[in-house]
């Protein structure tokens, strides 16, 4: 049993959930993600790491609100008690003094990226961070990553705040070398940024979250086309080469059970929660 | 053979045949995901064990993989001593309700018998499992244990191996934890074997049994990760037990092989077993099955695949197989099941290719005709392929069941342990030790893809060598 410590709104049906787990606090790195099952007829759901405190044995992940499952998990409230969580799964990133880092953060995946963002500086790096949602209501972290970063650039799609969409990247990438990109968002944006990274030959470690059910090795769901081998992400990332994934297939196999989902959620709703 | 069979009728001659097993009718059983073997009702089980000669050197006792004395058990069980019976089992077995329905005994116990030479051998498993279900329902008696001895034991993985090598540790009087990366325990038995071979009410039954032998099963624990065999053994713990099980699941490597609608056979098995997505959305597990399934491989994964997607709903289900049927290494028995449910078999044929539609959901398979070649090292004739002969298949479901390599979480995280060019973890002999002192290993983990019956072997072999082990160490 796992007790929720503290529940935050990171924005609308986003939010920030820090829970006991003593044994995944000591051993988790940056990168490394958990899996969580609520119930006995739960599914079992990956959620990227995005905090941990070893001394108060916590953890942290956030999550949007819109599956079944994390709906459900939007309910919880400080006290209540998560009954099975695995991990730390997956490999940690790689953080090394690379000399000049940019790290990309979009979505939800905003919460993890502030992690790397953290390890990255206190390995020595610059870190130059750049964060983006679809509108202004849904960034989060503005003030924090400013505060981790040395230099942050903001973006949403509809211009909403900051940049609009991805296109300033290209000047950032221009007038600046970088020695590594991480990116980790929604795989279209990982998609977008890495074929930005290419022409430059920045090095670009992409973070995948493709459907997984058992995590650990398993299932063979998280089945993902890497520079033409196969590899799965629980065991083999979640972190790739940007420039060798397929996203394609990897926004395919992410489309799989849509409807399935889209009924699992609705039922849910309309059976009041 | 000197005593009188209690309960056989005067002098009668044995029967040749077995009592068949009561089963559901195909069918009803295609629809459904309940158990297709009822079990022998008493007075079946009495007729059936009444066949048995009682052999003073038997035969089958050598066939059994955890030299379970199936004379004496069949003995008790024809004098109505059932609570004995199964206790004669048990000394031997912890998990008979388990082994009774899955273990491949035409192989090996049933194999050898005496019976077999004239007629159908003694169905010993039915007879297990028959002793085993009537003691759910009646008393259920834990075995005796030996006085404490201070030692602790860490096994990695709640399976049929870990699960064995547990139960005979801590009746040997030592503390054991079991650390289970599932939420469940069972292992393959859960995640692996359909509801409709071997409930999971069993399994759990079983798991619950060796949870009052003493055992801690701590579940949601990934060694490899959430503590590593180095900082169990730093820890605390004076021995390690790796029945960690077979793990990623193989693909063939065929263009479109990450198209929608392909499941490796491990997925779609977790996802319908462990999951319950057979009852989705009332589980929140989804699993999507088209109209025309195929299953590639022909081994008990496959056939259980197969019989799983056709209570899924699917209208038709096809096994293709690269050899010949008499080749099939699936189970005379689940083969034969899978063939009355109307699952058919297309033999000598591989897939080639994926074809998708526009969406990315796989449209089409492409195969190509194999011929037999000469014997290759398993001693099977070689599958070669007849060239110019490719074929396309509509699909609209693809379930690949060729196999699976090891989990490799263990062996990355565990410096000095010495592993095969496969991955699998090398053992020194039967007693399952390992490079790394006090670390032994038992099951897929050691052997690859092989039996339940054959880990719990490994298991109990490694526990004996374990407690030798830890003897000699105190000492």
């Amino acid at each position: 049993m796992h007790k929720v410590v503290a529940v935050e709104e990171l924005a609308p049906k986003i939010k920030w959930m820090e829970v006991h787990a003593s044994e995944i606090a000591t051993k988790c790195r940056p990168g490394q993600f958990v899996m969580l099952v609520l119930g006995a007829k739960g599914e079992r759901v990956p959620l990227t790491i995005a905090g941990f405190d070893r001394k108060k044995g916590t953890i942290s992940f956030a999550f949007n609100e819109v599956g079944k499952t994390t709906k459900q998990l939007g309910l919880f409230k400080q006290g209540d008690s998560i009954e099975n969580l695995l991990g730390p799964l997956g490999n940690p990133s790689e953080i090394g003094k690379f000399g000049n880092v940019l790290c990309i953060g979009g979505g939800v995946m905003i919460a993890p990226m502030h992690l790397q963002v953290q390890a990255f500086r206190e390995a020595g790096n610059k870190v130059t961070t750049a964060i983006g949602a679809r509108i202004k209501d849904l960034l989060f972290f503005e003030d924090k990553m400013k505060a981790l970063s040395n230099k942050l650039y903001v973006a949403t799609d509809d211009g909403s705040q900051g940049y609009q969409g991805l296109g300033f990247l290209n000047d950032v990438l221009e007038t600046e070398k970088f020695d590594r990109c991480v990116a980790m968002g929604p795989v279209v944006m990982m998609k977008q940024v890495s074929e930005m990274t290419k022409p430059f030959g920045i090095p670009t470690i992409v973070t995948l979250t493709p459907i997984m059910v058992d995590g650990m090795g398993m299932c063979g769901c998280c089945r993902v086309n890497v520079g033409g081998q196969m590899k799965f992400a629980c065991v083999d990332g979640p972190e790739f080469n940007g420039h060798l994934v397929d996203f394609e297939e990897l926004v395919n196999r992410q489309r799989v059970f849509m409807p399935e989902e889209r009924l699992s959620s609705l039922l849910w709703e309309k059976s009041g929660g | 053979m000197a005593e009188p069979l209690a309960e056989a009728k005067p002098k009668s001659k044995i029967r040749k045949e077995s009592v068949p097993m009561p089963k559901q009718k195909p069918e009803v059983r295609r629809h459904n995901f309940n158990e297709v073997a009822l079990g022998y009702t008493e007075e079946q089980a009495l007729t059936e064990a009444n066949r048995c000669l009682q052999c003073p050197q038997p035969k089958c006792v050598e066939g059994c993989p955890v030299e379970i004395d199936i004379p004496a058990f069949i003995k008790l069980l024809r004098e109505k001593r059932f609570d004995e019976g199964i206790k004669k089992i048990k000394e031997k077995n912890s998990l008979p309700a388990i082994c009774g329905r899955v273990c491949p005994q035409e192989d090996q116990c049933q194999k050898t018998c005496v019976m077999g030479k004239a007629g159908e051998p003694v169905s010993i498993g039915r007879l297990e499992r028959f002793l085993a279900d009537w003691e759910k329902q009646n008393n259920i008696q834990i075995a005796e244990k030996a006085p404490p001895t201070s030692k602790t034991v860490a096994v990695v993985g709640a399976g049929p191996a870990g699960l064995t090598a547990a139960a005979e540790l801590v009746k040997l009087g030592h503390k054991v934890v079991i650390f289970e990366a599932l939420h469940l325990p069972g292992g393959v038995l859960v995640y692996g074997i359909p509801e409709f071979r071997l409930p999971k009410r069993i399994v759990q039954n079983e798991a619950d049994y060796v949870g009052k032998l003493g055992v801690d099963i701590r579940l949601s624990c990934l060694v490899g990760r959430t503590y590593t065999i180095p900082e169990l053994l730093k820890n605390g713990y004076d021995a390690v037990f790796i029945g960690s099980g077979a793990g990623l699941p193989q693909f063939m490597g065929v263009p479109g092989e990450n198209l929608g609608g392909i499941y490796s056979a491990n997925e779609f098995l977790i996802r319908v077993n462990l999951m319950k997505s057979y009852d989705f959305p009332r589980y929140d597990t989804p699993i999507r099955i088209g109209k025309h399934v195929v299953v590639i491989g022909g081994g008990n994964v496959a056939m259980d695949s197969a019989r799983s997607a056709l209570r899924l709903g699917a209208e038709e289900v096809c096994i293709v197989y690269r050899r010949s049927r008499e080749e099939l290494p699936a189970r005379e028995e689940e083969i034969a099941n899978a063939e009355e449910e109307g699952i058919v078999c297309k033999f000598l044929a591989a897939p080639v290719r994926y074809i998708g539609d526009e969406k990315g959901w796989v449209k089409a398979m492409e195969c190509i005709c194999m011929e037999l070649g000469q014997p290759d090292e398993s001693g099977r004739r070689r599958p070669c392929r007849v060239e110019g002969s490719e074929f396309i298949m509509d699909v609209d479901t693809v379930i690949v069941a060729i196999g699976r390599t090891p989990n490799p979480i263990i062996q990355r995280t565990t410096e000095g342990l010495e592993t095969t060019k496969w991955g699998t973890i090398v053992v020194k002999d039967e007693s399952g030790k390992t490079s790394l002192e006090g670390v032994y290993a038992g099951g897929d983990i050691v052997t690859g893809e092989a039996t339940v019956i054959s880990a719990m072997g490994a298991g109990k072999k490694a526990a004996r060598a374990i407690h030798e082990y830890l003897t000699k160490k105190s000492s």
